[in-house]
């Protein structure tokens, strides 16, 4: 592999939840170098913490085991490595896992677990948070806290030889790009090239998002069979120069408007886009067809790395109950609005954040003008709540609207949900240390 | 004529900040984009989402513009009310703009 002039890295899946078989087809007939699997949001790691907390071996990405049954096999025949933040807030337990599924299997692999990521005990109440300027200390019942790591925690899991690398927290860009700096030697201060391999990470962290997936409209945007999207692939040049494209017999396809939406995708700044390798720069990237859904993808630059890295800090904040009950027929959305003022004026005053959408009508754009004709409306509330009973008052009522309402609902649905709240800080890079642990087979 | 008629977007989420990239089909529109679709008239467009700045990005080399639009999330993704916290469908609000 290290004469090779390109390096091969697919994209096997955009978040947690997504498709399974595609990651399979990619490692199967893609003459792949690397596979990475992005399964992590901001709020997953979070929910993942609470589940270690019960359990000390539970807490990694809920599809793993069904993933890797799938994969490990393809994996294993084709000597695809894999790169993947699927430990979420277990990257440990992950590995062991993945090892263990690898032994019932038959397969020899070296699994190593990237943590380091968990910086609970280094919170300091007065740090303040980037969404509010209000310290942490305003956050009562914080229960998680993961830094943002980068390449320098993934690098010596590649240099160990593991043949599957297992995170926890680490920025979804360094996926693509620690792989790229082993197998090319790129050096740490090497901006420009860290930078045009940030932006390889980027187009590839969000799965089929860059071939069609996220794009298709009936109108304006054709996407051949959108059922059978084919993820990405990119043949990336000893410069970080890529070229963007998926297997032959698959759905989606890939041009310029397709890589154009996922390069912007959510970036707050084109100019320095910030990881903890690089501040990337995606607006001297250049863009050009070679063929059929295929993108060559050059031009990215970057300025160094930022010295504080970015910490998702999870916290109690309380529940949410909702209900929703449908209206047909002349006078529905007017019905719709009245049942929500019965519902107001029901919950006042134990549940005043309360929220009241006709479905519709004006649930999304908040200024959007009725519609002149009823067929439907769909009454949705959601409201706020310190604790679950209070929180479940709101379905309850909806629900009673059945017998007390303005006639004719039907289809009520109720829910409660436990709140985990987001709020990041800035960390002093030097406080914080990744750890690797390999798993031999 | 709408904006939907010469351009696609892709909404995007951080926190209590949304984004919204803004494309034209054909490369010759984007002159057109940069002189009707500033960041002021977007800010109006989506004013009753969108609470704080609306900062616009200009991209000649991708004829693209991205939008980043401030406090326009209820509070962020984890805790807000609405039902499409993320803001994805804001990128159809975004193309429902009358173009002159």
């Amino acid at each position: 592999m290290s004469k090779k002039t390109t390096l091969r890295i697919g994209g096997g899946a955009g978040f947690s939840g997504d498709r399974l078989e595609p990651a399979v087809d990619l490692v199967s007939r893609g003459n792949l170098d690397y596979l990475i699997l992005e399964c992590l949001a901001e709020r997953t790691i979070a929910l993942a913490q609470r589940r270690k907390l019960q359990d000390p071996e539970a807490g990694f990405d809920p599809l793993l085991e069904r993933r890797m049954e799938l994969l490990l096999p393809a994996l294993v025949e084709h000597r695809v490595r894999l790169v993947t933040n699927f430990g979420a807030a277990n990257p440990e337990a992950a590995a062991r896992r993945v090892q263990a599924i690898a032994r019932r299997l038959g397969l020899s692999v070296t699994v190593a677990a990237v943590s380091g990521d968990d910086v609970l005990d280094q919170l300091r109440p007065d740090l303040p948070t980037l969404e509010t300027g209000r310290p942490l200390a305003d956050y009562p019942g914080i229960i998680s806290a993961n830094a943002y790591l980068g390449v320098d925690a993934i690098l010596p899991a590649l240099a160990a030889g593991a043949d599957i690398v297992v995170t926890g927290r680490v920025a979804d860009p360094s996926l693509v790009l620690a792989p790229l700096m082993y197998h090319f030697g790129w050096s740490p201060d090497d901006v420009t090239r860290l930078g045009q391999g940030t932006v390889v990470g980027h187009l590839l962290e969000c799965g089929a998002q860059v071939c069609g997936g996220y794009f298709l409209d009936a109108n304006r945007k054709q996407v051949p069979d959108p059922a059978h999207i084919g993820y990405p692939i990119a043949e990336v040049e000893a410069d970080g120069a890529a070229t963007l494209t998926k297997l032959p017999a698959t759905g989606g396809r890939i041009d310029l408007r397709t890589v154009k939406e996922q390069l912007l995708y959510e970036v707050i700044d084109p100019f320095a886009y910030l990881t903890p390798d690089v501040a990337a720069d995606f607006s001297t990237v250049s863009l050009q067809q070679m063929a059929t859904d295929e993108v060559h993808v050059s031009g990215g630059g970057g300025a160094p790395r930022p010295d504080r890295l970015k910490v998702s800090v999870g916290y109690r904040a309380g529940y949410r109950g909702e209900g929703e009950i449908s209206y047909a027929g002349p006078g529905a959305v007017d019905r719709a609005r009245l049942a929500g003022q019965i519902i107001r004026e029901r919950l006042q005053p134990d549940v005043p954040d309360l929220r009241i959408d006709l479905v519709g009508v004006d649930s999304v754009n908040l200024g959007g003008a009725a519609p002149t004709t009823d067929k439907e409306c769909r009454l949705r509330i959601a409201g706020h709540a310190s604790d679950a009973a209070l929180a479940g008052r709101v379905g309850e009522e909806v629900e009673a609207l059945y017998t007390n309402g303005p006639f004719g609902g039907g289809g009520a649905r109720k829910s409660v949900t436990e709140v985990i709240g987001i709020v990041s800080v800035l960390l002093d890079r030097k406080l914080i240390e990744p750890k690797l642990s390999l798993y031999r087979p | 004529m709408k904006l939907y008629d010469i351009a696609h977007s892709r909404a995007g989420d951080k926190g209590d900040t949304l984004t919204l990239s803004l494309i034209p089909y054909a490369g010759e529109d984007y002159q057109r984009l940069l002189r009707e679709v500033t960041a002021d008239r977007v800010a109006h467009h989506l004013r009753h989402n969108v609470r704080g700045e609306v900062k616009r990005y200009e991209l000649p080399k991708l004829q693209a513009l991205l939008f980043v639009c401030e406090r326009a999330l209820h509070g962020g993704v984890t805790t807000s009310l609405v039902s499409d916290a993320h803001g994805k469908c804001m990128s159809g609000v975004l193309l429902d703009m009358d173009l002159p």
